[in-house]
């Protein structure tokens, strides 16, 4: 053999080696890898931004909450059970004051103890402003998901009082979205920080805080590299035993190009990854992967405009439009990663409500509807949605509406697009379809969480949430809606609010305040060898009980 | 040779100036909400405007980049909206990173340019000269994140051969210069090195042509040089204009490639300019612009320095 053939046989042989050994090492320490479609890991300080994936990676492994959403179960609604909280309670004569009994003997990652004086200072942490610690930037994404929340007083170690400005019976399923991060590790990074004044010592700990993290969660924070990985170990003093880790690791890995987190699972780069390339799912499959996907409070509508002058302030337009959507050639068009909607929430769920109006595909009902209005194909109706051409979860918005503007042709509807890009779409939300950022537009394509009853139905039926104060951007509602969503608001017993939301629900529903055309599923491709896996019909996803063969 | 150093560093600073302002005003113009990352759609108009505050954002545009260049003047870039970190560190690392790929594509498209330019111009019209010709027009025609894509599919899905991602089986805080980290480097030091190689080897062929043209050649055949004696002539001659042009390709690989680097999530200032735009950062895309706009403007008078240094006609200019 000659010397360079000797060389590059050895090259080989090493190349070999090195390929079968990183494997082995992986396979020994139990680690899953997880390509999130993040360009940046969420912020791991206790409230994640980066939307609910950040609650989904960085905040419910790592920390936990007042009370949980229940995400064991695939085949049932995601409902609310008891967190860090074991019961709670309105006070019978004052409604805007709750009683929140403490789980016992619950440890932060430091050692230190979760008692009420940890929950005052993470309720302090976005609500009170002359508090050492407060910090601005986790007051975004925290105040707005709990918008009566006022303040909170212990009574005494393991008993807490929440104070609302209003009776609110959304409280419970707010709190979910507040995380409580450790004040004894806080304050250990505010004494060893630098800075002119407290103010500066204070983002300074938060900001040590960030890379070297302390909840109360099943995974603890061990390693952070900014906008490139996170590594998670288990807590094995978790309180819960149901949901003790039983794997080694988690590396957590921003990767927002679809085909790269595809090709990264292809390879065996990572175990999980997040919304894969939807032309890629019969490749994954064929190479042994499993896809998981579930129904998800996740709403792909177009939201119509109230406003003066509004082709849709007919309601049987509105219905016609809902009867002409083809929904089942568009979950064949995404290749079935799509839910079809019979509202904004599906029929069983405790806020359904048997609207008299059925959401389904019938053409001929939609085009009576249409000529009893004054419309056909001779005589279209013109109607203009903003959409965006990508965007967080937004699914494949331009595939999907062009499809739908196809059904709608056929109804005696002449559809025109104003596509912009997604976070310009995502701010003009805010400001409303009688403000010039609709550009003319009559209905607006943003899809939208339905986790708890503010999200799902709340802000978009209000006269309270008109623009700019909220999201009802085609000012949809009037002092009947209102009065159900007061009712909703006030009934502080579990089953009379589910009861008065699913009217509110129903009535949404019968006024086709929507085009409803698609729920996503939420589709996630996984490794085979990653056994235990529970996708619920949620946003979320408990890491907690999966296993590695 | 002294007073025009100093002009050449007066004539930089307007620029330097005006590429803040440029920088400054262009993130603010650009549709969106600066606070949209940190600040949900459904939060009430009260805590827009209370946040609007706390940032410093209500304040008058003039006002926000007069107090942000005195900053930046100071060495601190601000602090990331989405993330709160120290944006000047974000850039520092960053610009490694992407520096390390960089160097890495211009080599390999150097070599490569060369090549291919030097086999072209030394037959032309032949078979050779055709196949390298073909080769450096489908490297500046081929869209390369497509590139990318098609690499990533070879060598990581379907062979599993190279890693499809990433910057080190543990990031690109504990890199090393070994194979099991640089093997992260090559997909996308391959795909980054296909624009430079196609023009360094149009650059080349052209030059190799020119030069075998020139009387010299006819002379150094004549005193009976061998082919090889000759072809060492041609790479004399033409060396300092391929540098010449390498060395540009290398300011221009050093700003990151947003599509390559977010294709491979490598985590240079492409990707991190990427995520910044998407989440509407304002301090990171400004202070990121800066850094590269600084960047190039440094380099350019540091080139115009050496110039006159080197060709003291230019000095006199």
């Amino acid at each position: 053999m000659t010397k360079p053939l000797k060389t590059l046989s050895a090259l080989s042989a090493a190349l070999a080696l090195s390929a079968l050994c990183t494997p082995l090492a992986l396979a020994q320490e139990k680690v899953l890898r997880i390509a999130m479609t993040a360009a940046d890991i969420p912020r791991t300080l206790g409230q994640p931004d980066q939307g609910f994936e950040g609650n989904r990676f960085t905040g419910i492994p790592m920390y936990d909450a007042l009370t949980h959403w229940d995400l064991s179960k695939a085949d049932a609604p995601s409902v609310l059970v008891p967190g860090l909280a074991t019961s709670w309670a309105v006070d019978a004569k004052d409604k805007t004051k709750w009683v929140f009994k403490l789980r016992p003997g619950v440890k932060f990652h430091d050692g230190s103890a979760f008692n009420a004086d940890a929950v005052v200072w993470n309720v302090a942490k976005v609500l009170d402003k002359a508090a050492p610690h407060f910090d601005a930037s986790q007051v975004g994404v925290t105040a707005s998901r709990m918008p009566t929340l006022k303040s909170a007083r212990k009574i005494d170690d393991l008993t807490v009082e929440l104070t609302t400005a209003e009776p609110d019976a959304f409280l419970p399923l707010n709190l979910t979205n507040l995380f409580m991060a450790s004040p004894a590790h806080w304050q250990k990074k505010f004494d060893a920080a630098g800075g002119a004044t407290p103010a500066d010592k204070a983002k300074a700990a938060w900001a040590a805080f960030a890379a070297d993290a302390s909840g109360t969660g099943p995974f603890r924070m061990t390693r952070f590299v900014a906008r490139e990985r996170l590594e998670l170990a288990p807590n094995k003093a978790y309180w819960d035993p149901k949901r003790t880790p039983k794997i080694d690791k988690v590396v957590l890995l921003p990767m927002p190009e679809a085909n790269a987190r595809t090709a990264a699972l292809m390879s065996g780069q990572v175990d999980w990854i997040e919304a894969p390339a939807p032309d890629a799912m019969a490749a994954i499959q064929g190479r042994g992967h499993k896809i998981y996907f579930n129904q998800q409070p996740h709403v792909w509508p177009w939201q119509l405009s109230f406003a003066e002058g509004s082709p849709w302030l007919d309601k049987r337009v509105r219905q016609a439009a809902n009867l002409c959507v083809d929904r089942t050639g568009l979950l064949k068009l995404l290749g079935g990663m799509m839910a079809i909607p019979k509202g904004t929430v599906p029929p069983g769920h405790p806020w359904w409500g048997n609207p008299k109006f059925d959401i389904r595909y019938d053409p001929e009902a939609g085009k009576k509807l249409m000529a009893e209005a004054g419309w056909s194909t001779a005589k279209p109706l013109k109607v203009k949605v903003q959409i965006s051409a990508s965007g967080s979860g937004q699914m494949q918005p331009l595939p999907m509406n062009e499809f739908v503007q196809q059904n709608l042709k056929a109804c005696g509807f002449d559809v025109q697009f104003d596509v912009i890009e997604w976070n310009t779409l995502f701010t003009n939300w805010r400001k409303g379809a009688k403000d010039p950022s609709a550009n003319g537009a009559n209905a607006i394509n943003v899809s939208f969480a339905a986790m708890d009853p503010f999200f799902a139905m709340v802000r978009f039926s209000s006269t309270k949430t008109f623009p700019p104060v909220s999201n009802n951007w085609g000012y949809y509602g009037n002092a009947e809606i209102d009065k159900l969503i007061a009712d909703a608001r006030t009934s502080f017993d579990d089953k009379a609010r589910d009861a008065a939301l699913a009217r509110l629900h129903a009535r949404i529903v019968d006024d086709a305040a929507f085009v409803w055309i698609a729920h996503d599923v939420g589709p996630r491709a996984i490794a085979a060898k990653v056994k235990g896996v529970v996708q619920p019909r949620s946003w979320f996803i408990d890491l907690a009980p999966v296993t590695i063969d | 040779m002294l007073s025009t150093l100093l002009r050449r560093v007066a004539y930089a600073l307007p620029i330097m100036a005006g590429v803040a302002l440029v920088c400054f005003a262009l993130v603010h113009l650009a549709p969106g909400d600066p606070l949209v990352s940190i600040l949900p759609p459904d939060a009430s108009a009260e805590l827009a405007a209370q946040m609007r505050t706390l940032y410093g954002f209500d304040r008058p545009l003039p006002e926000q980049f007069v107090a942000w260049v005195w900053r930046a003047l100071h060495g601190d870039l601000g602090t990331s909206i989405a993330t709160g970190r120290p944006v000047a560190s974000e850039v520092l690392n960053a610009v490694g990173n992407t520096l390390r790929l960089a160097v890495l594509a211009t080599a390999i498209g150097f070599v490569l340019g060369s090549v291919f330019g030097f086999v072209a111009g030394y037959f032309q019209g032949s078979w050779p000269d055709r196949l390298a010709s073909l080769l450096s027009v489908l490297g500046v025609s081929v869209p390369h994140y497509w590139l990318g894509m098609v690499m990533v599919i070879l060598f990581s899905a379907l062979t599993g051969w190279l890693p499809a991602t990433g910057a080190g089986p543990d990031g690109s805080g504990s890199w090393a210069w070994d194979w099991q980290h640089g093997q992260y480097m090559l997909l996308p030091a391959l795909t980054m090195s296909v624009i430079p190689m196609g023009i360094i080897a149009r650059t080349v062929r052209a030059l190799v042509a020119e030069i075998l043209a020139q009387e010299f050649i006819v002379g150094l055949r004549a005193k009976g040089l061998t082919d090889g004696g000759v072809f060492r002539h041609v790479v004399k001659n033409a060396a300092p204009t391929a540098l010449a042009v390498m060395g540009l390709q290398l300011g221009y690989l050093l700003g990151g490639s947003i599509l390559i680097e977010t294709v491979f999530s490598w985590p240079g200032t492409g990707f991190l300019l990427n995520s910044a735009i998407f989440q509407r950062d304002l301090p990171l895309l400004q202070g990121t612009i800066l850094v590269l706009a600084m960047f190039f403007v440094v380099l350019n008078l540091l080139v115009d320095i050496v110039q006159s240094l080197l060709d003291p006609r230019i000095a006199r200019g």
